[in-house]
């Protein structure tokens, strides 16, 4: 293979990955804005996602487009109720209590899922044929152009949902400052809870769209977490649209290390870019310099 | 140290100087003590990081791996003193300590928590890919047990070597905690503006904790690489970063005696659960929830003031 051929497929491999790290981050970024909290559950609800996904449609035969929505429901109900019974009863503990809490969660949905589902990893059929495509010389699997649809959808879905309506600018509201927010009249909790749903529902997608490439198994969370939570960070934390271009740079960086320079130290790579990156900008891409001054757990 | 350390300190003293004949000299009893001395040891660190200065550090578990891999690659390849490894490793990680702590706790909250965790997982990567002298993913083997004066330092006697350190090492944080570094510690806890504002030196102080907790996770790392012989990456990854916050935070993040106590919850809980097999993780997971649910500023606060509620 040429090395241009070479380049655009690792330019895809990392695209693809992108979107997926890309939707990890923008979950995070969501309950980031409303609670200031990040959510170390993240990556399950991806992973339950992926799990959920192959029972509907292998094991309960639902067809795809239900099976999918069904999948998103359910795990955005998961994500409800972990609000409801782990973060909402808490009131006064401090931001590290209440992450470390995420953490616990996760540990837990990773306890139900390897009951339910066992150490295993489960494919599931692409969504439309398994015959690859070949484009300038590279090889690319039709699932992939799923997942840009579907990322570029939800990303799409996401911004019109905060930008145009009433519930979104109240969240949007709820980001910049809680307590303003309540004194118009705003309900805070009930758009905690949304937010949990909602970023809940994100995970799900990119775990139902990226299990057809990747297979998915119990414990895929933790590392998607913490490449989602990079991104958030490396973006700006609370910056959705940071977050998302600093989905799709780790994710190419990482594609392009490993193919380029060494697969064992493709990781590493990323990683060292992000830690450059803030040191030279502490507050990330699009985030603000005056708001992380005052940011503390 | 303040007056009211004195019995606890006291206490930890007489229970160490007798639990092997406690438990019969019980090998399995005495491993786990040891365990829960090495873990000790860094969450006392990060106690002072945390706790006290309020900076999060995800990347300690690469500290850990810093001192663990110092002496196992100093004494087995190069037969160097153990002693002499020791140092090596903790000198190692205070360099590298200071040389990453300038510029990333200049980051505040969550970008810091993300910088240390890069730099811990570089760290674990290396250890992975550097396998000439590391071994890479299959680990390092036949690290030397220690030897004092003739005599091989194992089970009971090497309890007391690293009991010796946690008590040393509490005895020190002790005396920082309760002195003016202590103080201007707790005051960049506070507000890092206000310290600057009344004279305090915040970024100064930070640097200097985070290599001193970087020092004592170093020590832990040298004593762990030499009481278990073979060390692996998987032992430096970030889930023990995590699994450290967690017992720092489980046992109270705020008191160095609270870390202590998260240490030795979180250590001893899995070795309970084990028998639990498939149900382990839902378990463990489960209980760490209900206590961060019930006593969200940790066990020793919250067994505290159980006790001051009955009181009244």
């Amino acid at each position: 293979m040429s090395l241009t051929s070479q380049l655009i497929q690792f330019l895809f491999t990392g695209l693809t990955l992108g979107s997926i790290y890309a939707l990890v981050a923008l979950g995070f970024t969501m309950i980031y804005n409303a609670t200031g909290i990040i959510n170390l559950a993240q990556g399950e609800f991806v992973m339950l996602g992926g799990l959920i996904m192959v029972f509907c449609t292998a094991v309960l035969k639902i067809p795809l487009l239900i099976g999918f929505v069904l999948t998103v429901a359910v795990v955005m109900l998961l994500g409800a109720l972990f609000e409801r019974l782990a973060i909402h009863p808490l009131k006064n503990a401090s931001m590290i209590t209440l992450i470390m809490i995420t953490l616990a969660a996760s540990i837990l949905f990773r306890g139900v899922a390897m009951f339910l589902w066992g150490k295993d990893p489960y494919g599931l059929p692409a969504f439309s044929g398994g015959q690859s495509i070949q484009l300038w010389g590279a090889t690319l699997q039709p699932q992939i152009f799923w997942i840009f649809g579907i990322t570029f959808l939800a990303v799409f879905g996401i911004g019109l949902f905060f930008n145009r309506t009433l519930t979104g600018k109240a969240m949007t509201a709820c980001s910049f400052n809680p307590l303003a927010a309540r004194l118009v009249g705003i309900n805070v909790r009930k758009l905690v809870l949304l937010s949990f749903g909602l970023s809940a529902a994100v995970g799900a997608v990119a775990g139902a769209i990226i299990t057809p490439i990747t297979l998915m198994e119990y414990d895929r969370g933790p590392l998607l977490a913490l490449k989602g939570f990079a991104a958030a960070v490396l973006g700006g934390l609370g910056s959705g649209v940071g977050a998302i271009a600093a989905g799709f740079i780790i994710g190419i960086l990482e594609s392009l290390g490993a193919g380029l320079i060494s697969s064992g130290y493709k990781d590493a790579i990323a990683l060292l870019v992000l830690l450059v990156i803030l040191w030279v900008k502490p507050s990330g891409l699009l985030g603000s310099a005056e708001e992380s001054q005052l940011k503390k757990f | 140290m303040g007056k009211k350390d004195f019995y606890p300190l006291l206490f930890v003293f007489l229970i160490i100087a007798i639990f092997p004949w406690l438990v019969g000299g019980n090998e399995y009893y005495i491993s786990i003590l040891i365990f829960l001395g090495i873990n000790g040891i860094i969450t006392m660190g990060l106690s002072l990081l945390m706790g006290y200065t309020g900076q999060i550090s995800l990347g300690h578990a690469g500290f850990f791996g810093l001192g663990a891999y110092s002496s196992g690659i100093l004494t087995t390849q190069y037969s160097i003193h153990p002693l002499a490894a020791f140092l090596a490793g903790i000198f190692l990680s205070a360099i590298i300590a200071f040389l990453v702590g300038k510029p990333t706790l200049r980051l505040k909250g969550h970008y810091m928590a993300v910088a240390t965790l890069g730099f811990g997982e570089i760290l674990f990567i290396v250890f992975n890919e550097l396998s000439p002298l590391t071994g890479g993913p299959s680990g390092l083997s036949g690290i030397p047990i220690l030897t004092f004066m003739g005599y091989s330092l194992e089970g009971a006697r090497y309890l007391y070597l690293v009991w010796g350190f946690v008590i040393l090492l509490l005895l020190f944080s002790l005396n920082v905690i309760n002195s003016r570094v202590g103080r201007a510690l707790r005051a960049v806890h506070g507000s890092e503006i206000a310290a600057n504002a009344m004279g305090v030196d915040a970024s100064r102080y930070k640097v200097q904790v985070f290599v001193l907790s970087a020092v004592y996770a170093s020590i832990a790392g040298s004593l762990y690489a030499h009481f278990v012989t073979f060390i692996s990456p998987s032992s430096f990854s970030l889930m023990f970063s995590i699994l450290l916050l967690m017992m720092v935070v489980v046992g109270g993040a705020e008191t160095i005696w609270g870390a202590l106590l998260g240490a030795m919850v979180l250590t001893l809980l899995p070795e309970y659960l084990r028998g639990l097999e498939d149900f382990e993780v839902l378990a463990y997971g489960g209980i760490l929830m209900v206590v961060l649910l019930f006593m969200p500023q940790g066990i020793l606060l919250g067994v505290r003031k159980l006790f001051e509620k009955k009181r009244n």
